[in-house]
Formats: C-alpha cells, sequence, structure tokens
C-alpha cells in the first residue's frame, strides 16, 4: 500500500506534462537564483574578505546573520513590496516565478557572500605577501583569489543551492502555487501533504532528494577531474 | 594562478539571461484568489480547461483561506476572489472592495471524528447539540484557526451551542493551517474537526475518521464570486475577470460545476439563481 519509491517510480516514468514543468520550473528558479547570488555574492564576498574598512566587523556580523534569515520573513517582505499595494506594485510581480527568484535569491545571496568572504580572507592571509611582491594590489588579487579558492566556493554555492531549492515557505507566499505556473517540487510536497496523499508528497521529496544528489555528484565529479586535469 | 576566464564570465552572463527570462506566460489571464476546498477537491481542475477551451482565458488559481484570499483581493493581486464566507464577502463588497457578489454553488460542512466515537455523536444531524457533547466529552477537537471561511464557520456553530471553545482547555486545538493539514491532524490525534465535505471526499489520509454529524441545514456552505473593484485597482481585468464569473453562474458553468464528482459523488451543487 505505502510504498513511496514505487509511486516515486511511477510518477517519474509516468511523463506528465505537469511533473516535467514542475520539476523544470524548480530548476529554473533555483538555478537563476544561484547565479544571479554568485554574480554579486562572490566579488562581494571577496571584498569584504580583504579590504579594511570601519565598519567592517558590523557588516561581517549582519551578513553572517542574514545567512540564517527565516524564508517566510523573507517571503513576506518581498511580498509587501511587490504586492500591488506596495513600492513595486506596478511591475505586476508578484505571483509569477520571477518574483520566487526574486526571494530565493535574498536567501542565498549571504550564504554565498558570507562563505566567500571567510575562504578569501583565508587566503588573503596567506598569499598577502607573496601577492604584493607580485606588484597586486587589494582589489586586483579579488579574481585571483576566488579562482584560488574555486573547490571552497563550489561548496559554498552548493550551499545556497542546498537552501533554495528545499525551500517552502518564501516561494509559497510570493508565487502562489499556481498550477502550471509557479508551483515547484517543494509547494507541490506541501499541497499533496494538504490532500492527504503522503505516499505521493513523499514520492516528490524522494525526486527532490534524487536531483540534488546528481547535482552535487555532477559537482563534486567535476571538481575532481578538474583537479587531475589542473594537476 | 590564473585570472578569470573573460570567456566563462560571456558565458556566465548569457546563460543568466537564458535562466532569468520568465517562464513561457499565456497572453491571457486572470488571476483569481479561492480557497483551498475549491482547489483541493479537484474542482478548478475540472473547470478551467473548459474554460479555457471556450474564452482563451487563463485563469491562474491561488488557493488560501477565506480570509486571506479576501486580503489578495482587497491588495488588488488578484482580479476575482471565490470563496465561501457570506458575511465577509457582502462586507468586501460594501468596503468597495469588490463590484458585486454572485452565489455560485453550495455544498455542506459535516464533523467528522474517530470511529470510536467518544463523544457519542455519531448519526446526530444536530450539529449544536452535538458540539456540546464533544465538549462535555473533552473529546479532541481540531480546528483551523487560520479566519478561513470553514473556520469562521465553525465559530459560528460554536456561537449557537452557546460555547466559546477557545476558553475550554486542552481538548481544543487551534491548527492555524489549511483543511488538508487541520484533518491530516485530527488524524493522527483520533480528534473531531468541522471540514468541507468536498475536501473531505477527495482527502486520503483518513486513518480512523469518518463522517460523525450531517445533514443540518446549519452546516449549509454557500460559495460567492467576486470581480475585484477596478476603480480601487486600475490593472484589474474587468472584462476578462467578469467573463469568468459570467460563465461560473451561466448554465454551462453550473452544469459543469454539477458535472464534478469523486468516486460518483457530486461535490458541488449549482445555486447561480439562489440569493
Amino acid at each position: 500500500m505505502f510504498d513511496p519509491f514505487a509511486a516515486a517510480l511511477h510518477v517519474m516514468t509516468s511523463g506528465d506534462p505537469e511533473f516535467i514543468r514542475i520539476v523544470l520550473l524548480s530548476l529554473q528558479v533555483t538555478l537563476s537564483a544561484l547565479l544571479i547570488a554568485a554574480v554579486i555574492g562572490l566579488p562581494l564576498g571577496a571584498l569584504i574578505g580583504i579590504a579594511r574598512f570601519p565598519g567592517r566587523s558590523a557588516v561581517i556580523i549582519v551578513l553572517n546573520t542574514f545567512m540564517g534569515l527565516p524564508p517566510v520573513v523573507a517571503g513576506l517582505l518581498i511580498y509587501l513590496m511587490l504586492s500591488r499595494s506596495g513600492p513595486l506594485g506596478p511591475l505586476g510581480l508578484l505571483f509569477t516565478p520571477t518574483a520566487m527568484i526574486i526571494v530565493q535569491t535574498l536567501l542565498i545571496l549571504p550564504i554565498v557572500a558570507s562563505l566567500t568572504r571567510q575562504v578569501v580572507e583565508d587566503l588573503w592571509a596567506d598569499y598577502e605577501e607573496q601577492l604584493r611582491s607580485l606588484g597586486s594590489s587589494r582589489l586586483r588579487a579579488v579574481p585571483t583569489l576566488l579562482w584560488d579558492g574555486r573547490y571552497s566556493l563550489v561548496t559554498a554555492l552548493l550551499a545556497g543551492f542546498g537552501r533554495a531549492s528545499a525551500e517552502v515557505g518564501a516561494v509559497m507566499i510570493v508565487g502562489g502555487n499556481i498550477a502550471g505556473y509557479t508551483r515547484v517540487m517543494t509547494t507541490a510536497i506541501a499541497l499533496e501533504t494538504g490532500k492527504g496523499d503522503l505516499a505521493l508528497a513523499l514520492a516528490l521529496g524522494i525526486i527532490l532528494m534524487g536531483m540534488t544528489l546528481m547535482l552535487n555528484a555532477g559537482a563534486f565529479g567535476i571538481a575532481r577531474l578538474a583537479q587531475r586535469v589542473g594537476g | 594562478m590564473k585570472m578569470f576566464n573573460p570567456k566563462a564570465i560571456l558565458a556566465g552572463a548569457f546563460a543568466l539571461g537564458i535562466l532569468a527570462a520568465p517562464a513561457l506566460a499565456q497572453d491571457r489571464f486572470i488571476t483569481v484568489a479561492s480557497t483551498t476546498s475549491t482547489e483541493q477537491s479537484g474542482l478548478f481542475g475540472h473547470l478551467l480547461p473548459i474554460f479555457r477551451d471556450k474564452t482563451g482565458i487563463d485563469v491562474r488559481v491561488i488557493a488560501q483561506g477565506t480570509g486571506q484570499a479576501l486580503k489578495t483581493g482587497e491588495n488588488g493581486d488578484a482580479d476575482v476572489v471565490f470563496v465561501h464566507d457570506k458575511a465577509s464577502e457582502e462586507k468586501f463588497v460594501a468596503s468597495g472592495a469588490g463590484v458585486r457578489r454572485f452565489p455560485v454553488m453550495y455544498n455542506d460542512f459535516v464533523i467528522v471524528g474517530p470511529k470510536s466515537d467518544p463523544a457519542g455523536v455519531k448519526g446526530s444531524k444536530d450539529v449544536a447539540a452535538s458540539l456540546k457533547k464533544i465538549a462535555g466529552a473533552k473529546a479532541p477537537f481540531a480546528s483551523r484557526g487560520d479566519d478561513s471561511g470553514t473556520h469562521k464557520a465553525e465559530l459560528r456553530l460554536w456561537k449557537l451551542a452557546g460555547l466559546d471553545p477557545a476558553s475550554g482547555g486542552d481538548w481544543y486545538k487551534s491548527t492555524g493551517s489549511g483543511m488538508g493539514p487541520t484533518l491530516n491532524t485530527a488524524s493522527s490525534m483520533n480528534a473531531y474537526a468541522l471540514t468541507d465535505r468536498a475536501t473531505w471526499l477527495s482527502f486520503k489520509n483518513r486513518g480512523d475518521l469518518e463522517i460523525s454529524v450531517e445533514g443540518d441545514d446549519r452546516l449549509f456552505n454557500q460559495y460567492g464570486v467576486i470581480l475585484v473593484n477596478p476603480d480601487k485597482h486600475a490593472h484589474v481585468k474587468k472584462a476578462d475577470g467578469q467573463a469568468f464569473i459570467d460563465w461560473l453562474v451561466s448554465p454551462e458553468g453550473q452544469k459543469a460545476i454539477a458535472e464534478f464528482k469523486i468516486g460518483g459523488e457530486q461535490l458541488f451543487f449549482p445555486s447561480a439563481n439562489a440569493s
């Protein structure tokens, strides 16, 4: 009766277009948010890592605190911004995939920036003298240090991906879980749980974990390969 | 040490453009704030494709509790609200947030409870007397507690019974969640709960629960549909939103509602001509 693995297999092999759309939208939203968070968070984290300025400690503490931003609070903030009655209401972005990307970016940017800051700060401590002797300024050292710390930074990005793909509260609030438009894996799981279809809910959970597993295995494999090729 | 590869950065920017592009959207759509009972029972899955085939209008449904759905409409984040609490709906129209309320359909509430029936209410048709017995036996009762239409109906019924369960004690559990999660709670702790019949019929994790009380006129559950006032929110899709409402109350829409069944049982009864 209650066999979520059989149910998972059944869902995956059914070729149901709605299921495929849910999987693709989940990936699209989370990977988009991750990409934006990486483009902003990697350089930002690196800069904070090597720059010395007044109030730096406060910035680091705030950034670390935002790693613990509750998704439902992030969802509420973005909801209030994007609602027709809010400041960005005229854009009409509430209950769209774009709103979901925005809220997930808000959630994972602090993780990417914070972990990058730590990695780059440690590298800078190790290589500062060497880089300075080559005539490199702090600013010019940023890309070098990011490249040098790339394997650690992949872990930072995977942590960001993990938080975004596992998150349900924020995307539920700003996406609305609209069938055929903003429904993703986590909101579908919440819906099926609500309908009491626990086997299907768990099956979707197994599939989501499988997707995350594949992504992590892929990242691990690529890193290994690169290490071997790069010596 | 190598510097960042410009090509990689370019490729990244390109990928960003692709990924950040919004999902392929239908040209013509309206947003409807509705309730969990209409969405989770599968009614919209049945109705919306028929409406789309006829008009080309895609309907995006956000399933919320009635209180939250009306708030969504009031904020202008939906074009139409489709809910079930007549008193709040009339207030919504009177305040100018909505244009006019159209009755669409009804079903009924039932009280579900454990087969062991610790309060001895099984088979009763008197909802007020049954609630008194449940409270008297201090039998566990799971309440929505979320300002939804069902929660408001439950509070009215307690009032009819002359009781204030919130001051009653441990046996009264306010779950603060949707109908499904509340039924999951009731099922796991063998509690009584008030639910609309549609959600109950489509609910799968029943455990030991069964229908205990049904058939009282006071368990009537009326659904209404209202266009959000375009005078308050200029972006409201007046024509397409009203087209959806007109279709729902038309003979064709009413027939489609009546035809929706689960396990041979009709879930909603057309009532566009009632008041």
